[in-house]
């Protein structure tokens, strides 16, 4: 290695990360001079498809941005034509889709927990290497993850793709008798869930502390999910501890701008890089958590949630994670045990001429839909503002400083091959999304 | 040879080649036998486990990319075959075939007889239809999988 050159590290494909991403990195000397996180994004494909459509059309069109996120779609682009309409889906019907949100809740975190994450901490190549030899724990992953995709076939319809929601609520309602087996197999899954907690908080995790602003949605007295008012809790030091604004301003304080290097546009809050997801929602809600949730979180040494505990470590979002999945499991339980089938499917949403709002939770942070439909119900403007999107700034700099870090450890300088996987790191701590992407997964690392 | 049949194809018909697997899959209503399953996925892994779970045989349909390209051929592949090629399978999905198939295998819940049809792709653009050459190929390769659909239900249903 040329340790006073000038190298470039071009990552093609990201092994283990969801989709397509490209990461370039230049590294002059001992400090990291580029770094460009660039973002296959389908969004914008959809939301120039979605013009010219019914009002009935966004929760199925939407869909498809996302395999593992479904859900998330639908649930902001139903609330966002809602929103438009004039029209509050409340009662059953919320409790409903928030049921069907924790159930992908549960499989896209587990997906990401044990077949993506957890083979980092563990010096293992992938999952299938850590099966080979960790077989019970793999399958105690598994049959979470398929804890979630059941409740998502149930009241999705499939397990992809769900078909069974629209706007206003769902086609079909069940009946408490068939919720009834998703029961058993919830607590089943609270206690591999409560394993999952123990068993990632063993993991070794490096020294950081991340100074991103955190924005999530709150939702005072429950943990937010498919509800709540976008909130900010500053960096250190940079502002007030936690403010709140209008989803009707979301675009007032988001601001996307293009940069050459990636589809995907950044995003920044009133100005300032920010982080969504997990950490954030953590850190906003997290004294709302259900008492299983918190003991696990105070037990796994994320500090007590009741009192504000703030997690400013990438590397432990795994962590948090784990205990989203004991939340969703217990929120699913309370759900389930309270149902009653509503009157009716759906509520009316009769198109008027009007813009309307919608954000959620999904799993990897603040997910944003904007509609304006003509009388008719056409749709004339469609927006949709991902997480991953959101969070692409962020995880550059995390990148960035992850690299910087590891150049000035004493030591053995960094080979591309290590950096390359300090790079792989750090960005799957964020669980970047590039949905609907191809996955190529050859890597090619170039130096100059 | 008989048993639950599963087949499964697996992509994403808005990533235009992708779309082969699904597009085979409704192309094959009403050509194999009553009680074949005939389903769709993204690939990934846990709900591929889901799905092949129980059955006797699976059959997979999946686009492969090759260097140099040969938009249209078609491969037969055993588990093995397809689970050493990592590397060179196009999915729409967090972790690619191979690794499902691998890690299937690390947990012993590969199905009993498992044979991957595959084709040949290079376009996956986003919103782009099916190319030409992937279109004019997929009668055979729905061919393949209808007669491995046959065989694999017995020779009552071979032709």
């Amino acid at each position: 290695m040329n340790d006073r050159g000038t190298r470039v590290l071009r990552l093609d494909a990201l092994a283990r990360v969801e989709g397509e991403a490209a990461l370039h990195l230049r590294v002059a000397g001992d400090s990291v001079a580029e770094t460009r996180l660039r973002i296959y994004e389908p969004p914008r494909f959809f939301e120039a498809f979605l013009i010219g459509r019914g009002h009935t059309e966004p929760p199925d069109i939407t869909a498809r941005i996302c395999g593992i996120c479904p859900v998330a779609y639908q649930m902001s682009a139903c609330q966002a034509i809602e929103n438009a309409c004039g029209v509050t889906v409340d009662g059953p019907l919320a409790e409903l889709r928030r049921l069907l949100y924790c159930g992908e809740w549960i499989e896209s975190h587990t997906l990401h927990i044990y077949l993506l994450h957890a083979p980092d901490f563990l010096g293992r190549a992938d999952v299938v290497e850590l099966a080979r030899d960790q077989r019970a724990v793999v399958e105690r992953g598994l049959r979470i993850k398929q804890t979630g995709n059941a409740i998502l076939e149930q009241l999705g319809g499939r397990p992809i793709h769900p078909v069974n929601v629209r706007v206003g609520g769902f086609y079909r309602t069940p009946g408490r008798e068939e919720l009834r087996p998703l029961e058993e197999r919830l607590r089943q899954a609270r206690e591999d869930a409560l394993e999952t907690v123990r068993w990632v908080a063993t993991f070794d995790f490096p020294d950081v502390v991340c100074d991103h602003d955190l924005f999530a949605l709150r939702d005072p007295g429950r943990y937010a999910i498919d509800s709540g008012t976008p909130a900010v809790m500053a960096a250190q030091g940079q502002g007030p501890a936690l403010r709140e604004f209008n989803l009707a301003e979301f675009e007032q304080h988001i601001r996307e701008g293009q940069v050459p290097h990636s589809t995907a546009r950044t995003s920044a809050l009133d100005g300032r890089r920010y982080l969504t997801g997990p950490l954030a929602r953590y850190a906003i809600n997290g004294r709302w958590l259900h008492p299983v949730a918190t003991e696990a979180a105070r037990e796994a040494g994320l500090g007590d949630p009741l009192t504000g505990a703030v997690c400013q470590n990438p590397f432990r979002s795994i962590v948090v994670r784990a205990v989203e999945v004991v939340q969703a499991i217990e929120e699913a339980l309370r759900i389930i045990s309270r149902y009653e089938r509503p009157p009716r499917p759906a509520v009316e949403v009769p198109p008027r001429q009007a813009a309307g709002t919608g954000a959620t939770e999904a799993p990897r942070g603040l997910l944003y839909h904007r509609y304006a439909l003509t009388e008719d119900g056409t749709l004339t403007e469609a927006r949709i503002i991902p997480p991953t999107a959101q969070n692409q700034t962020a995880i550059e700099e995390d990148v960035r400083k992850a690299v910087q870090a590891r150049l000035e450890t004493a030591g053995p300088p960094a080979d591309d091959e290590e950096l390359t996987h300090v790079c792989e790191r750090a960005i799957r701590n964020h669980d970047p999304c590039i949905s609907c992407a191809a996955h190529f997964l050859d890597v090619t690392v170039e130096r100059t | 040879m008989s048993g639950r049949v599963v087949v499964i194809g697996v992509g994403n018909p808005l990533r235009g080649d992708d779309g082969v697997g699904p597009a085979t899959v409704e192309a094959l209503r009403g050509l194999v036998p009553d009680g074949t399953v005939l389903t769709v996925s993204d690939g990934e892994p846990a709900r591929m486990l889901d799905l092949w779970r129980g059955a006797d045989t699976v059959v997979v349909v999946e686009v492969l990319r090759a260097q140099p390209a040969r938009p249209g051929k078609l491969h037969t592949l055993t588990a093995a075959d397809a689970a050493s090629r990592t590397a060179r399978t196009a999915s729409t999905h967090a972790l690619g075939l191979g690794e499902c198939l691998a890690l299937a295998q690390a947990l012993g819940q590969l199905p009993q007889r498992l044979v991957v049809h595959a084709m040949e792709v290079t376009d996956v653009e986003l919103g782009a239809p099916l190319s030409e050459a992937v279109r004019s190929a997929l009668p055979e390769l729905v061919d393949r999988v209808a007669a491995s659909v046959r065989q694999a239900h017995g020779p009552n249903h071979e032709q």
